[in-house]
C-alpha cells in the first residue's frame, strides 16, 4: 500500500500523499482557519427580488448597531468607481448593485463589525426599499422581442450576450440534405452547482504603511486574481499579495472573482483592518459559479447501417445576469465544438446563443473544460438515440464511427486536433470487463419477464489542458502554467508552481515528476503553491489543466536543471560532458558505470565546486505554453435497474476505463475518477437548480440541492488503458474531469435503455424517482 | 453564560454567548480548528465531534449545552505524537482528498468503531452517512475505516495471543 516515499524513480508508483498529514490530524489550514490580529468580519446584505428597483436604501440603524465599523453600498463603490467590476468572460458585474437588482441574493450592501455574529445581526438592519420588476427566468422568453431589457448597462439593447459558431455549415448542411437517416432530440443539461465542501471566502489585509494588500483567499487561480485586482483596485500588483492557501474543494466554483471580495478589499483599505469574509452556504449555493445550464438540440445525419456523415447542433446557453463563464475570451462556449467526440463526423455546425436571464451570474467549468461537459454529454446521448432509430447496438454503433488510432493527430470539422487516442481498445476493454454481451442476455431475460434492466455506453473524448497560446486565454492573459525548481545544497528541492491545487495531490504528483527527473526521492521534493508572493505567475487550476500545462512545466524545469547538473557531473567524473549519462538515478562516465555521481553529489558541488566560469546555484525557472491541448478519452458503461413501483433507479454496476496518457501516481488517478464518477451521479440522479417564474432560487442549500451520501453512492469499478500524449514532456493528458464529464451520458442511456421497451428516446436530468414512476404510469406500467 | 467543557482531555471555563454554537466555541474560542463548517443545515457533518462519547454535528448544538460534558475534536485522535490507526488507514486507502471532510469523517468513523468494533460495508456506509464528501466517491474512504477495524480489531487481539502463547486461552 501507499504512504512510504523514499524509492527513488517514483513516476507511475502510487506514492502516499505528501499532503495528508496535515489533513487527517486537523491542521490544515483552510481560509476561515486563520485570523489576524484586529480582525473584523464581513456580511453582505442580498436581494429577496430576482429583478427590482432599488428605491432607497437606509443604513442608519445598522450603522448604530454594536461593534458596527461600516457599512457599504453600491452608491459608496460608484463613488470610489468600484460600482462594476470585470468578470472573467469580459462581460462587467456590479459589486454592489446600483439602480436595480438582476437576481435573487444578488449583493446589495456590506456590514463590516467587530465580530461575525454583530456583522449578521447589523445586517438585518439594511432598510432597502425595492420597486418589483417582470422577472424573465426562462432564457428562450428572453430572447423573444418583447422582453424586458435586463441589462440597461450594455450598448446592445437586448438579452442576448453573444452568438457564437464553429464548423462548416454550407457542408454540413449539404450532407443532411441527402442523408438517409436524420435523427433529432431536444437535450437539457440543468443548472447544476459545483458545491465544494468549503463555502468561498477571503481576508483582505491593507496595511496602510507600507501600502501593501495580503489577500487570503479560497483561490484556485491566484495569480489571475491579482491581475483581475490590480486592474479593478488600481493598486500596483507587487503591492498585492495573494495567498491561497489549503481549499477545501472548488471544481470552478473558486475561479471567479465575486463581488464580496471586493467588498472586503474596500473595506480593509478604508478602515486599515483585515476583514474577514466566508459565505455561508446558500450564499455559495445561490450566488456564486453554477454550471451548464445548457438547452440544446442535436441533429445526426447518418446512412442506414448508422455510419455518421454530419452533426447540426443549436443551444441556448442561459447566463444569468451577468457573464462571468470561465470561458478563453477568443470563443465564448468554445470548447463546445467538442460535440463531435469520438467520432468521425465529416462535418459539423455548431451554434451557441449566451442568454442573461434573472439569475445568478456563472457557468464555470465545473469539473470541465469550458464546456466540454455539455458537449459529451449531448453527443454519448444522441448517439444512443440514432443507435436506436438505426437498429444497431450502441457499442457497435461506436465502434463503426471511432476515429482510428492511425488517424491521429485527428483533425476535427470544428477546427481541433486530437493528439492521439485509441478508442476501439479502451471499448473493447471495457466490454470485455463488465461481460457485456452477458449482461445483454440477462438483459432480454429480464424483459421477457417484464422487468427493467438497462445498460448504458459513453465513450466521451475529452479536451483538456488550457492551454495553448494560439487558441487560449483569459482576458487576454494567456494561459501558460510555470515552475521554479531551487535544488539546495544537499540535494533538498523547493518547487514553486504557478497552479493551486484543491484536493488534487499536486504535492506528490509533482514532486514524483520532479524528483524522477532528476533522480531523486519524492521525500527530497517540497512542492509550494498558492502564494503569489513566491510562486512564478500561472493561470491556475481548473479544467484539469495541471498537468497538462503545470506538469509539463515542472518536467521541463527539472531538465533544464539536470542541464547544468550534467555539465557539473563531467566536471566532478572528470570527463567532457558528451561522456556523461544519465540513468534516472545518478550520472556516470560513459562506459565506466563505477564512476557515478548522484544529484545529491552535484548539488553539493553547484554550490562548492562548480567548474571554471560557471554561475553556482541549481535552480531554474520554466514558463510552458503547451503546443496543443490533450484528449484524455474513456468508455464508461452504466448497468441499471428501474423498481416499477417506485420509480427508483439502482445502478448495480459502473465501470469506467479511462485513458488519460502517461500516469504519474495510479493510486490518485483512480481517487479522482472516483470522485468525479460521484458527482456525475449526483448530476444524472440528484442535482438541479430551478426557478420558480418570480426568478426564487428553488434549490439554496444542502436539504434541497442534494448531494449524495455513502449510502446513496454505487460502488465503482475502474480499469485503464495509456495512450500517451505525443507532445507532452511526459506524456500525461490529465484526469480530473473526465469522470463528471463523461458518467452523465453513461447513467442517462442505461435508464433510457431500461424504459427503451415503452418507447422512450430521452430523459432529462436529474432523473427523480418521481420523473421515471410518471413516465411508467404514462405508459401503464403500474407494477 | 459560564460553561466548563472537557475537549480533548482538558478542562476549559469559558464565558460564551448563549446563542454560540458549539463548533464556533471550539473553533473560535479554543483554537481548534480541524472542526469545519460545510454547510449551516446539518447536511455535511464536516463538524461532527464527540459529545459524551456520541457523534454529534457541533453546528447543531449550542455550546452552553456542552457544559460539564466530555468533548472529542479531531485533534484529540492522536496520542502521545502517534496518529490513532483510523488516520493511518485514511493515509493509506487514499481516503481523502481536499481535506476539508476529513476531520468529520474520522470521527465518524471513530464513534462507529466505538460502538461496532467490526461494522460490515453496510454498516460504515450508514455510520458515514451524515457526512458529504465531494472529492473521494466515499469507496476509499469505506476502506479506510474498514482496514482500521481490523488493525483494531488486531491490536486488541495482540495480549489474548500471547496468553494464547502460554497455553491458557479462556476463548
Amino acid at each position: 500500500m501507499a504512504v512510504r516515499q523514499t524509492e527513488l524513480r517514483p513516476l507511475g508508483k502510487s506514492v502516499g500523499r505528501k499532503e495528508d498529514p496535515r489533513f487527517i490530524r486537523g491542521k490544515g489550514r483552510y481560509l476561515d482557519d486563520i485570523s489576524l490580529p484586529g480582525m473584523l468580519y464581513m456580511c453582505l446584505v442580498r436581494s429577496p427580488y430576482a429583478h427590482a428597483r432599488i428605491k432607497s436604501i437606509d443604513t442608519s440603524a445598522a450603522l448604530q448597531a454594536p461593534g458596527v465599523k461600516l457599512v457599504i453600498t453600491g452608491e459608496d463603490l460608484a463613488a470610489m468607481n468600484l460600482a462594476w467590476m470585470p468578470t472573467m468572460a469580459n462581460d462587467q458585474q456590479m459589486v454592489l448593485a446600483t439602480g436595480k437588482v438582476l437576481f435573487q441574493y444578488q449583493e446589495v450592501a456590506a456590514v463590516i463589525a467587530e465580530t461575525r455574529e454583530q456583522a449578521e445581526d447589523a445586517a438585518q438592519l439594511v432598510y432597502v426599499e425595492y420597486e418589483p420588476l417582470p422577472v424573465v427566468v426562462d432564457p428562450f422568453k428572453a430572447l423573444e422581442s418583447d422582453a424586458p431589457i435586463l441589462r440597461e448597462d450594455r450598448e446592445q439593447k437586448s438579452n442576448l450576450i453573444f452568438h457564437w459558431e464553429a464548423g462548416d455549415k454550407e457542408a454540413t448542411e449539404e450532407l443532411f440534405r441527402n442523408a438517409p437517416v436524420v435523427v433529432k432530440q431536444d437535450v437539457r443539461f440543468p443548472r447544476v452547482h459545483p458545491s465544494p465542501l468549503e463555502p468561498c471566502g477571503c481576508i483582505a489585509d491593507y496595511n496602510s504603511a507600507t501600502g501593501k494588500l495580503t489577500w487570503y483567499v479560497t483561490s484556485q487561480a491566484p495569480h489571475a486574481h491579482r491581475t483581475v485586482l490590480s486592474l479593478v483596485s488600481g493598486l500596483p500588483e507587487h503591492q498585492i499579495r495573494v495567498i491561497s492557501p489549503d481549499v477545501g474543494g472548488g471544481f470552478g466554483n473558486k475561479v471567479p472573482v465575486y463581488p464580496g471580495y471586493v467588498c472586503a478589499i474596500v473595506a480593509s483599505l478604508k478602515l486599515g483592518k483585515p476583514v474577514k469574509w466566508i459565505e455561508t452556504r446558500t450564499e455559495n449555493t445561490t450566488s456564486t459559479g453554477f454550471a451548464r445550464d445548457y438547452h440544446m438540440t442535436a441533429e445526426i445525419a447518418a446512412e442506414e447501417d448508422g455510419r455518421v456523415l454530419a452533426l447540426r447542433v443549436k443551444t441556448i446557453a442561459d447566463h444569468g445576469a451577468f457573464d462571468a463563464a470561465a470561458d478563453p475570451s477568443k470563443f465564448p462556449a468554445g470548447l463546445f465544438s467538442i460535440v463531435t467526440g469520438s467520432y468521425d463526423f465529416k462535418e459539423a455546425f455548431v451554434e451557441v446563443d449566451g442568454v442573461y436571464t434573472n439569475k445568478a451570474p456563472g457557468g464555470v467549468a465545473y469539473r470541465c473544460s469550458f464546456r466540454v461537459t455539455e458537449a459529451a454529454y449531448l453527443i454519448e446521448r444522441v448517439m444512443d438515440v440514432l443507435a436506436r432509430r438505426v437498429g444497431v447496438d450502441p457499442a457497435e454503433l461506436r465502434r463503426r464511427n471511432f476515429i482510428r488510432k492511425e488517424q491521429f493527430p485527428y483533425k476535427s470539422p470544428t477546427g481541433w486536433t486530437y493528439d492521439s487516442g485509441d478508442y476501439e481498445k479502451t471499448l473493447a476493454l471495457a466490454l470485455e470487463k463488465i461481460g457485456y454481451e452477458q449482461l445483454r442476455k440477462e438483459q432480454a431475460e429480464k424483459r421477457a419477464r417484464g422487468e427493467l434492466m438497462g445498460i448504458g455506453i459513453s465513450t466521451f473524448t475529452e479536451v483538456v489542458g488550457a492551454g495553448p497560446s494560439h487558441t487560449f486565454d483569459i482576458m487576454g492573459i494567456k494561459m501558460f502554467d510555470s515552475a521554479q525548481i531551487r535544488v539546495h545544497p544537499t540535494g533538498k528541492v523547493i518547487a514553486r508552481l504557478g497552479v493551486r491545487h484543491q484536493g488534487q495531490g499536486h504535492e506528490t504528483t509533482f514532486a514524483q515528476i520532479i524528483a524522477e527527473e532528476l533522480g531523486l526521492s519524492t521525500d527530497d521534493v517540497i512542492v509550494e503553491e498558492g502564494d503569489t508572493d513566491t510562486a512564478p505567475y500561472g493561470l491556475g487550476t481548473y479544467a484539469s489543466r495541471s498537468t497538462p500545462t503545470a506538469g509539463g512545466a515542472a518536467a521541463l524545469c527539472a531538465r533544464r536543471i539536470r542541464e547544468k547538473a550534467k555539465k557539473i557531473a563531467a566536471h566532478l567524473l572528470e570527463v567532457g560532458e558528451d561522456d556523461v549519462v544519465f540513468d534516472g538515478v545518478g550520472f556516470s562516465a560513459k562506459g565506466l558505470a563505477s564512476r557515478t555521481v548522484t544529484m545529491k553529489d552535484i548539488a553539493f558541488a553547484a554550490y562548492t565546486n562548480v567548474p571554471e566560469g560557471m554561475e553556482p546555484g541549481l535552480e531554474a525557472t520554466y514558463y510552458y505554453d503547451p503546443p496543443n491541448l490533450t484528449f484524455p478519452h474513456g468508455a464508461y458503461i452504466a448497468v441499471v435497474d428501474i423498481d416499477k413501483g417506485t420509480g427508483a433507479v439502482k445502478v448495480r454496476r459502473f465501470l469506467a476505463v479511462d485513458d488519460c496518457g502517461t500516469v504519474i501516481n495510479p493510486m490518485i488517478v483512480e481517487g479522482q475518477v472516483h470522485g468525479g464518477l460521484t458527482e456525475g451521479f449526483a448530476i444524472a440522479f440528484m442535482q438541479d437548480i430551478p426557478f420558480d417564474e418570480d426568478g426564487n432560487c428553488l434549490a439554496t442549500n444542502w436539504m434541497d440541492y442534494l448531494v449524495p451520501t455513502a449510502l446513496d453512492t454505487p460502488k465503482w469499478e475502474t480499469d485503464r488503458t495509456v495512450t500517451p500524449s505525443p507532445h507532452h514532456p511526459i506524456g500525461a493528458k490529465g484526469v480530473g474531469e473526465s469522470p463528471n464529464v463523461g458518467s452523465p451520458a453513461a447513467f442517462v442511456n442505461a435508464v433510457v435503455d431500461a424504459l427503451a421497451p415503452l418507447g422512450v428516446e430521452h430523459i432529462d436530468m436529474p432523473i427523480y424517482p418521481w420523473k421515471v414512476w410518471k413516465i411508467l404510469r404514462e405508459h401503464g406500467v403500474t407494477e | 453564560m459560564k460553561i466548563r467543557v472537557r475537549v480533548n482531555g482538558q478542562t476549559y471555563e469559558s464565558d460564551v454567548e448563549p446563542r454560540k454554537l458549539l463548533v464556533y466555541y471550539l473553533r473560535d474560542d479554543l483554537g481548534l480548528t480541524g472542526t469545519h463548517v460545510g454547510c449551516d443545515t446539518t447536511s455535511c457533518g464536516a463538524c461532527t465531534v464527540l459529545l459524551d462519547g456520541k457523534a454529534v454535528k457541533s453546528c447543531t448544538v449550542l455550546a452552553v449545552q456542552a457544559n460539564g460534558c466530555d468533548v472529542m475534536t479531531v485533534e484529540g485522535l492522536e496520542r502521545d505524537g502517534q496518529l490513532h490507526p483510523l488516520q493511518t488507514a485514511f493515509w493509506e486507502e487514499h481516503g481523502l482528498q481536499c481535506g476539508y471532510c476529513t476531520p468529520g469523517m474520522l470521527m465518524s468513523g471513530y464513534a462507529l468503531l466505538q460502538t461496532n468494533p467490526h461494522p460490515s460495508e453496510e454498516e460504515i456506509r450508514r455510520g458515514i452517512s451524515g457526512n458529504l464528501c465531494r472529492c473521494t466517491g466515499y469507496m476509499n474512504i469505506v476502506k479506510a475505516i474498514r482496514s482500521a477495524a481490523v488493525k483494531l480489531a488486531d491490536a486488541s487481539a495482540e495480549p489474548s495471543k500471547e496468553v494464547a502463547a502460554s497455553g491458557s486461552s479462556s476463548d
